[in-house]
C-alpha cells in the first residue's frame, strides 16, 4: 500500500508547514516533517516495509528534483555575470578548504576515539 | 507559409499548458543520465548541471520565459518537499552508524559546516558579492531543499542558491577525492562525511564510488547537515545581515 505511505510523508510535510507557519521558526516545513518521521521511526522501532519502498523510490531521483528550480539560474545570468569572480572564487576555495577541514578533523577524533586501550 | 503558421499554433497550443514543460524536464534529465552513464559515470557530466544547461538552452531558443516553463516543471519541484521528509528513513537506518561515533561525526559535521558557510560567505565578500549573493551562497554545502527554505526565509534567491548548490555539489565531486588525498585523509568514514558535508547529495553519489562504508557517512553527514543548518543558519544569517 504505497499509497498510505505517500499520504504519510506529505502529512508529515503538512504538520511541519503548520507548525513552520503558526510558529514563526525560520526552518523549512518539510526539514520539521523529516524530524516528525525520523521520530516516529524511533519511537516505533523500524522502518515499515511500505515506507521504505517510497522513500527509496523518491530518493533515487532526487537529482532530478532539483532541475526545475536550478533552471531559475537564468534568471540570475545577470547577476552571475557581474559577480562571476566573487562568486567562483569563493565557490572553489570554501569547497576544498570544506572537505580537507572535515576530512582532517573527522580522522583525528576517529583515532582519538579507537586509540588502544580505551574502554568502549 | 500555412505549415509554419501551423507548427506556431501547436506550439502556442502546448505552452499554455502544463505538459510540454513537464515533460521536456524529464526528457531532459533522461538524456542528460543516459550520457552521464556513457561517460562512466564522470563527476563532470553531472545530469543534473547537464539538464540545466540543455533546458536553459532550448528555452533561450524558444524564447520561452522561466514562469513559463515553471507551470509545467512546478510538478516535479512538488516533490523536493516529500523527498526532503524521505530522508528521514536513510537517516535512520544509519542509526547504528552514528550510536558508536556519534561525537566525532557531531563535531566534525559542525566544524565543516562551519568552515563552509563562512569561507564563502567571507571569501565572496571580500571580492565585492552583494548581500543577496552572500546570502544565498551560504547554505551552499546542503541538500537543495533545505538550502532553497533558508534562502527564501532570509532573504536571498532560492534559484541562486540551487544553481550555487548544484555547482558545489559538481565541484566536491571533482576535486574532493583528489583533495583527501593531498591531505592524507584515507580512511573511509571519514572521507565519506567530508563529501558528503561539503557536497550533499552530488558528493555523496561519489562517496559511494569510494565504497559503501563512505557512502553511508556520506549520506549521514548530508540528513546531519541539512537538519543543523535549518536549524541554526537563519538565527545567523538573520543577525549577520540584519539591518
Amino acid at each position: 500500500m504505497a499509497l498510505k505511505f505517500i499520504a504519510l510523508l506529505l502529512s508529515c510535510q503538512l504538520i511541519g508547514e503548520v507548525i513552520v507557519a503558526f510558529s514563526g521558526l525560520p526552518v523549512p516545513g518539510p526539514v520539521l516533517g523529516m524530524v516528525l518521521l525520523f521520530v516516529g521511526m524511533v519511537l516505533r522501532g523500524g522502518v515499515p516495509d511500505g515506507l521504505g519502498r517510497v522513500s527509496d523510490g523518491l530518493l533515487a531521483h532526487l537529482s532530478l528534483l532539483f532541475v526545475p528550480a536550478g533552471v531559475g539560474v537564468m534568471l540570475h545570468l545577470a547577476t552571475l555575470r557581474d559577480e562571476w569572480l566573487a562568486v567562483s572564487v569563493a565557490l572553489v576555495l570554501s569547497t576544498v578548504l570544506t572537505i580537507a577541514v572535515t576530512g582532517l578533523v573527522m580522522t583525528l577524533l576517529i583515532r582519538w576515539t579507537e586509540r588502544p586501550g580505551r574502554q568502549d | 507559409m500555412p505549415l509554419d503558421l501551423a507548427l506556431g499554433d501547436i506550439w502556442v497550443y502546448l505552452s499554455s499548458g502544463p505538459l510540454l514543460h513537464l515533460t521536456m524536464t524529464l526528457l531532459a534529465y533522461l538524456l542528460a543520465d543516459w550520457v552521464f552513464r556513457r561517460s562512466g559515470q564522470r563527476a563532470l557530466f553531472n545530469p543534473v548541471l547537464l539538464s540545466i544547461l540543455l533546458l536553459v538552452a532550448v528555452l533561450s531558443v524558444t524564447g520561452t520565459d522561466y514562469q513559463t516553463y515553471f507551470e509545467g516543471a512546478q510538478f516535479v519541484h512538488f516533490l523536493l518537499g516529500p523527498a526532503t521528509v524521505a530522508l528521514a528513513v536513510p537517516l535512520y537506518r544509519n542509526l547504528p552508524l552514528i550510536r558508536r561515533l556519534w561525537l566525532p561525526i557531531l563535531i566534525a559535521i559542525a566544524t565543516g559546516a562551519l568552515v563552509s558557510s563562512t569561507s564563502a560567505v567571507l571569501i565572496a565578500d571580500w571580492l565585492g558579492a552583494s548581500r543577496q549573493t552572500l546570502i544565498s551562497l551560504a547554505p551552499k554545502s546542503v541538500t537543495a531543499p533545505v538550502a532553497m527554505g533558508i534562502t527564501e526565509k532570509v532573504g536571498g534567491l532560492p534559484s541562486l542558491t540551487a544553481a550555487l548548490v548544484v555547482l558545489t555539489g559538481v565541484l566536491g565531486a571533482v576535486v574532493g577525492v583528489a583533495v583527501l588525498a593531498l591531505v592524507r585523509v584515507r580512511d573511509d568514514r571519514a572521507r565519506g562525511l567530508a563529501l558528503g558535508v561539503s557536497s550533499h547529495g552530488i558528493g555523496t553519489a561519489r562517496a559511494f564510488q569510494v565504497s559503501d562504508q563512505a557512502g553511508a557517512f556520506a549520506a549521514l553527514a548530508m540528513g546531519l547537515m541539512a537538519l543543523a543548518s535549518a536549524l541554526v543558519l537563519p538565527f545567523v544569517l538573520r543577525w549577520l545581515f540584519s539591518g
